[in-house]
């Protein structure tokens, strides 16, 4: 009996590994416990259950996203600052090869598909039904299962680490590195299950958002009267659609190979690895799109609000950001020049990837002759926004020296190239997630930040960013290769990396202040009454904060861009107030339980996949398979607000 | 019901449209519906890339040219071609309000359907009896892969198509039941789209 | 330092900036891209002090703005700037920087072509090339002499002045080859022989190493590329061939075994060693690949690895 749990112990806790698991094991089930208690204690698990796990709210939903976010971005940070920890010293030994691998895949994996991503779905759900004038998206159960798909996949995701073990071949994955000869253990499996479990939930998120935007907009809302930021949604949504397919099949054929034996990328029996790193990266760049492309919207919005001024160009913002949906496409080649494809197929993809920079670079224009002439007011969105701009110029800056392909025979897979990323990254997504995160958090929570402690968070962050990656473009010239546990003391490289660490700690002190800031606004945060604390210009600013479960008492008839500020400034803001004749009965879609089941079973089935345990897998599958029956059959699913419930809540909001 | 549809910020839409479009939330979720279509085409092309690729990828073992028996895959594709037309034609007959005659096309189809998974059941099992199983080479889990992902995706339509004959037994046709009928034949059609790519990239190719 | 947040922002950002290009250009021999010893390196640095410039000019032009526009038009009560909030057209300005971005694409883009092109062909048109063939296994560099007959592990001597025409292949995960001081990168990948041409110009001992993750041991992938005057070179090779032990294929099968080692010498090794890994991981399935591996001496090669590539996933 002992043995045998002894035995368990080692094979799927990993037991035998140390304290690194023991910590997390312990501080998983202190957190576990600590939950647990708190929602019985405070008679909150009903509260739970009907107000946000059977949700289909999109402005609850985006919340969901927004916590989960900020709660990965926490994992993948400590993941960082445990890499920096090692990387100060050379021949340092506080991890070794294999936990380190596993933590930079992680790190990588994490920040990307499970911090970026949903964070930009949360801007999406909370933003783009207010700016359109929708009661919600297109598609409200399916956005509740997208979320569900995504939580349970991050959750398969983060197991891993104390549950079999962690992937360790990089956010990249390549064949055959990652097939079973070299590869025996379920880590990769659950790089592969996890993935897919939330891309279906992103493709889906993709369908949802497109039709949202295309076919739930208010009278009047022209596609040319559309806010900048849901046409970045729109733009990020098309790559999801035309790309996200290429990674569907990737993971899908490693993971056969992994599971049922078959030959797509192994290295006998005529497998092509080659294969996969394409299938990768058709999605793998224009990915990196799909985030930015968000954050941009994020800027646009922002920096026209804060010029207190009309946005520079909005045609030309507009076809920018449609010819980087369609050039991004066309790119990947430029994350493996050094595969020696040929001068032809390096040629032409280092002028396409060159020529990105062009419609980029207009969006900087524009968004600089915005404040041209404007009223600048420094608030923690435009702070992150102007640092922004700064930051990601040299990102961009050294993409397009990355981009000159005989050039990138000496930058590829160094540090150079860990620089260039992390700047795109953080001065890009990350920058812009949080003053997306600030713009809107009023609108969310009817609450601001805090701006003093929010000023810290940010200095400290910028500061800290510099310190820690500007110094790694330099070591990439000293030829320092990214995804080395360790390194030795003679080649130079000790001092620039002891600086970077303590760059990455600044952030990381910067990330506490950020979370103190939440904490202490919630609390003592100013109260947002009027339910436009920026002064803004779309249409979410004429409705209260928080904004009512549906949205737009009366649907408003548009008439113009910047539709709210110019009603401010010629003094007709009655004209998007609800009149009591107008209010009607509301149908909104009825909360369902049965995404966040059919979350469940999908976790299921991939932890069955993940260790070969095909009953549990078909089990899973078989609960996935019910959800869908069921929704089928399912025709009584809208409930009813009736208008003098309606009526009832905007007056005593005061908007009657 | 014309809250729902103001729901979204949608007008009421013509009535003389088609009954599948006769609200507008119907009308959005067909757009849903080809924007789904649109990344499952992808999808394919994924596999189809990756199939050609590996075509040449025997390892020894059995070619397209040793396997492939065109009066096996000439019967699959006539019969599943069939199926799309009487599809389309309990479309036709949906439109027209013809309930019986529409639970019966969709009956048929549905029993073509059927017919279509069992021969290509039946022609993987031979296969994988003589020998020729997807882990015998990388050509071999191409063409599983790719021919399989279809025919699965057939085998759900199947189920899909037997759940909404059921619903229209039960509630008639009303505007949800007959755009679900328009949806799940589109899905049909866009199945038989792609096996008429499969049938040239695949069986064609293979044994010419 | 001004009291204005953002110009304080600015000023240290553009601080650390000015410290980074102070430190990559008055930089020490530790840099080992910027101080290349051979004809290789030096044409990529060309490329990456042009990119440089042209990005340069770039983020000098949008800080510059940045700066300006942020602390003229900040929002304070008696600013006096211009206010035009409704301004938000200007087909001139937009047309002007459409235009700019595309010069600059357009000129580092042809640079860039020339370049690419340049790199495939050796660097030394009138001496007789060398070749050594590079196999990396988990995790130990094999480098296989066709024309000498003699083979090494982890390190690799060329004779200076001499264009060596690296043919590389991996029989483990896909690797990196990487002399930074000589020149940029290649792949080595499972069933494929790709070519990389590299030439020393000093005698010295330049640092390799592996540049794509290969798991546990990735981080101590590590090998030394020795050049020396081509006589002692000649030396070497007779030396080797009259010394050092026979490279086997059980010895072979031996080193392929997942570790570390440090360096090895043989005088010799089964002739169709790389022609036979290449085939086995999957050469056969790539039209043309296996015409590009050099025979031994005597044999000539049939095609280019241009035309190899053309079969695969690319
Ligand atoms: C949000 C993320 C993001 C963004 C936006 C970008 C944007 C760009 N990236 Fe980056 N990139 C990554 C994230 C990102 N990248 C990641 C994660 C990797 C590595 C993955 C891995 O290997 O793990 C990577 C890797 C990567 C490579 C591969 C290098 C290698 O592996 O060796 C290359 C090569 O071309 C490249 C280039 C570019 C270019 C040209 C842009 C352009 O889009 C930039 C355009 C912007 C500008 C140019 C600035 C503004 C423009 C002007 C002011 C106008 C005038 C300018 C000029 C004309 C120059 N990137
Ligand atoms: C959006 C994406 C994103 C973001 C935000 C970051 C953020 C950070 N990254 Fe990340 N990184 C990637 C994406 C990202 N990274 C990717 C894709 C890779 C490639 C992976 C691969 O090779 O496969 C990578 C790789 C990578 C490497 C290279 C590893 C290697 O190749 O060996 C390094 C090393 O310095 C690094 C560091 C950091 C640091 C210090 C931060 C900081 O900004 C983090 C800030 C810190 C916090 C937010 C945490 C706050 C927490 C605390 C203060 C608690 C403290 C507790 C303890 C220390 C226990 N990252
Ligand atoms: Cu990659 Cu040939
Ligand atoms: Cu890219």
């Amino acid at each position: 009996m002992l043995s045998a749990l002894k035995q368990f112990g080692d094979t799927y806790l990993m037991w035998q590994e140390g304290p690194l698991i023991w910590i997390s094991d312990i501080l998983i089930l202190v957190t576990l416990i600590a939950i647990v208690a708190a929602l019985t204690y405070f008679k909150k698990w009903k509260w739970l259950w009907k107000e946000w796990l059977t949700t289909v709210d999109h402005k609850k939903i985006g919340i969901m996203y927004l916590i989960c976010a900020l709660l990965m971005f926490f994992r993948g940070g400590v993941d960082g600052l445990l890499m920096r920890t090692q990387l100060a010293f050379p021949n340092n030994t506080f991890l070794d090869a294999e936990h380190y691998d596993q933590i930079f895949t992680t790190h990588g994996t994490i920040m990307i598909l499970f911090m970026a991503m949903p964070f930009i779905f949360a801007l999406f759900n909370i933003a783009v039904p207010l700016q359109i004038g929708a009661r919600d998206v297109a598609f409200p159960y399916l956005n509740a299962i997208s979320f569900w798909l995504f939580f349970f996949a991050a959750l398969l995701f983060n197991i891993a680490f104390v549950f079999g073990g962690s992937p360790d071949a990089g956010w990249t994955s390549y064949p055959p590195l990652t097939e079973l000869g070299f590869d025996p253990g379920p880590g990769e499996n659950f790089y592969l299950l996890s993935l897919q479990i939330s891309g279906i939930g992103t493709i889906a998120t993709g369908i949802n958002f497109i039709a949202t935007i295309l076919k739930c907009r208010a009278p009047g809302m022209t596609l040319m009267r559309m806010p900048l930021f849901t046409w970045a949604v729109l733009a990020s949504s098309i790559i999801i659609l035309s790309v996200f397919p290429a990674l569907t099949v990737a993971l899908a054929l490693l993971m056969l190979d992994r599971i049922f034996g078959t030959h797509f990328f192994t290295i006998l029996h005529g497998g092509n690895p080659m294969m996969f790193v394409n299938l990768f990266w058709v999605w793998g760049h224009p990915e990196v799109y799909i985030v930015v492309l968000v954050a941009f919207g994020v800027y646009s919005e922002v920096v026209a609000t804060f010029s207190r001024k009309r946005i520079f160009g909005y045609a030309s913002m507009v076809a920018s950001l449609m010819a980087i949906t369609v050039v991004g496409d066309i790119t990947w080649v430029h994350h493996f020049f050094t595969m020696g494809a040929g001068p032809d197929v390096n040629s032409f993809f280092a002028v396409t990837t060159m020529m990105v920079g062009i419609p980029t670079g207009v969006k900087i224009f524009n968004w600089l002759m915005t404040m041209y002439q404007g009223r600048i007011r420094l608030t923690l969105p435009m702070l992150w926004t102007l640092a922004f701009i700064a930051c990601f110029v040299i990102a961009g800056a050294t993409g397009v020296m990355l981009a000159a392909a005989p050039a990138d025979y000496q930058f590829h897979n160094s540090y150079f190239l860990v620089a260039h990323f992390h700047q795109a990254l953080i001065g890009g997504v990350v920058f812009g997630m949080l003053a997306g995160m600030y713009y809107w958090w009023p609108k969310m929570f009817g609450f601001k930040l805090d701006e003093r402690l929010g000023r810290w968070a940010f200095w400290l962050y910028n500061i800290g960013f510099y310190v820690c990656f500007m110094p790694q473009y330099a070591l990439g010239l000293m030829g320092m290769q990214r995804r080395m546990y360790t390194y030795p003391a003679g080649m130079g490289w000790g001092t620039l990396n002891f600086v970077s660490t303590i760059g990455a700690y600044m952030m990381g002190v910067a990330f506490l202040v950020i979370v103190a800031q939440v904490l202490y606004s919630i609390k003592y945060g100013e109260r947002d009454v009027t339910g436009d604390p920026w002064d803004g210009r779309t249409l979410e600013w004429s409705l209260p904060s928080p904004v009512p479960h549906y949205n737009f008492a009366v649907i408003p008839t548009v008439t113009g861009r910047d539709m709210w500020w110019t009603l401010k400034q010629e003094g007709r803001t009655e004209e998007l107030r609800p009149r009591p004749e107008d209010i009607r009965d509301v149908h909104m879609p009825k909360n369902s339980g049965r995404p966040f089941l059919m979350g469940v079973a999908f976790f299921v089935a991939g932890l069955g996949f993940c260790f070969w345990w095909y009953g549990l897998a078909v089990l899973g599958l078989l609960g996935v398979a019910a959800c869908l029956l069921l929704r089928s059959f399912e025709y009584d699913d809208e409930h009813e607000i009736p208008a003098e419930e309606i009526r009832h809540v905007e007056a005593s909001l005061g908007r009657l | 019901m014309s809250m729902t549809l103001e729901r979204s910020g949608v007008r009421m839409a013509s009535p003389d449209r088609p009954l599948e479009y006769s609200r507008p939330l119907e009308s959005t979720r067909i757009f849903g519906f080809w924007l789904f279509m649109a990344t499952d085409m992808l999808l394919f092309a994924c596999l189809f890339a990756t199939y050609l690729i590996l075509v040449t990828h025997t390892d020894g073992g059995p070619t397209a040219r040793d396997l492939f028996d065109v009066p096996g895959f000439t019967a699959e594709t006539l019969i599943l071609l069939t199926s799309s037309f009487t599809g389309g034609l309990a479309t036709y007959a949906m439109r027209r309000r013809r309930l019986g005659l529409t639970l019966s096309l969709l009956a048929v189809t549905m029993l073509l359907g059927i017919a279509f998974v069992s021969f290509e059941a039946s022609e993987f099992i031979h296969y994988a009896h003589i020998g020729a199983t997807w882990q015998r080479s990388a050509f071999l889990s191409a063409f599983f892969t790719l021919v399989g992902t279809h025919g699965s995706h057939v085998s759900l339509g199947i189920v899909w198509m037997l759940s909404i004959m059921i619903q229209l037994a039960r509630r008639g046709l009303t505007p949800v039941t007959a755009r679900k009928v328009f949806i799940v034949n589109l899905y049909w059609h866009f199945l038989d789209v792609v096996w008429v790519f499969i049938f040239t990239v695949v069986y064609l190719m293979g044994v010419m | 330092m001004p009291r204005n947040p953002a110009r304080r922002r600015i000023i240290s950002t553009a601080a650390v900036v000015t410290g980074l290009l102070w430190l990559a250009t008055g930089c020490g021999p530790e840099y080992l891209v910027l101080h290349p010893v051979g004809p290789v390196g030096r044409q990529e640095l060309n490329l990456i002090v042009l990119s440089t410039i042209l990005v340069l000019v770039v983020i000098v032009t949008v800080f510059g703005l940045l700066f300006y526009v942020v602390w003229r038009y900040r929002d304070k009560p008696d600013n006096s700037a211009p206010y035009r909030p409704e301004w938000s057209e200007s087909r001139k300005l937009e047309i002007l920087w459409w235009a700019i971005p595309i010069v600059i694409v357009g000129i580092l883009g042809s640079f860039t072509v020339k370049t690419t092109y340049a790199l495939v062909r050796p660097p030394e048109q009138n001496v007789k090339p060398l070749t050594v063939q590079v196999v990396s296994l988990n995790w130990k560099w094999l480098f296989l002499y066709p024309d000498q007959h003699v083979a090494t592990v982890n390190y690799c001597e060329i004779p200076t002045g001499v264009p060596v025409q690296f043919e590389l292949t991996a029989d483990a995960p896909m690797n990196s080859f990487w002399v930074p001081q000589l020149g940029g990168q290649e792949y080595l990948m499972p069933g494929m022989a790709m070519q990389l041409w590299l030439q020393a110009d000093e005698p010295a001992t330049y640092y390799g190493h592996g540049a794509n993750f290969t798991g546990e041991g990735f981080a101590h992938d590590e090998f030394r590329v020795v050049a020396v005057p081509a006589s002692d070179f000649q030396e070497w090779t007779k030396q080797l061939q009259q010394s050092a032990p026979a490279l086997t294929q059980a010895g072979y099968e031996q080193l392929k075994k997942p570790g570390l080692m440090g360096t090895a010498s043989y005088g010799s090794f089964p002739p169709e060693l790389f022609k036979d890994i290449v085939w086995t991981d999957g050469g056969r399935y790539m039209p043309g690949m296996m015409d590009m591996v050099s025979k031994p001496a005597g044999m000539t090669n049939a095609a280019t690895g241009m035309n190899a590539m053309s079969g695969m996933g690319h």
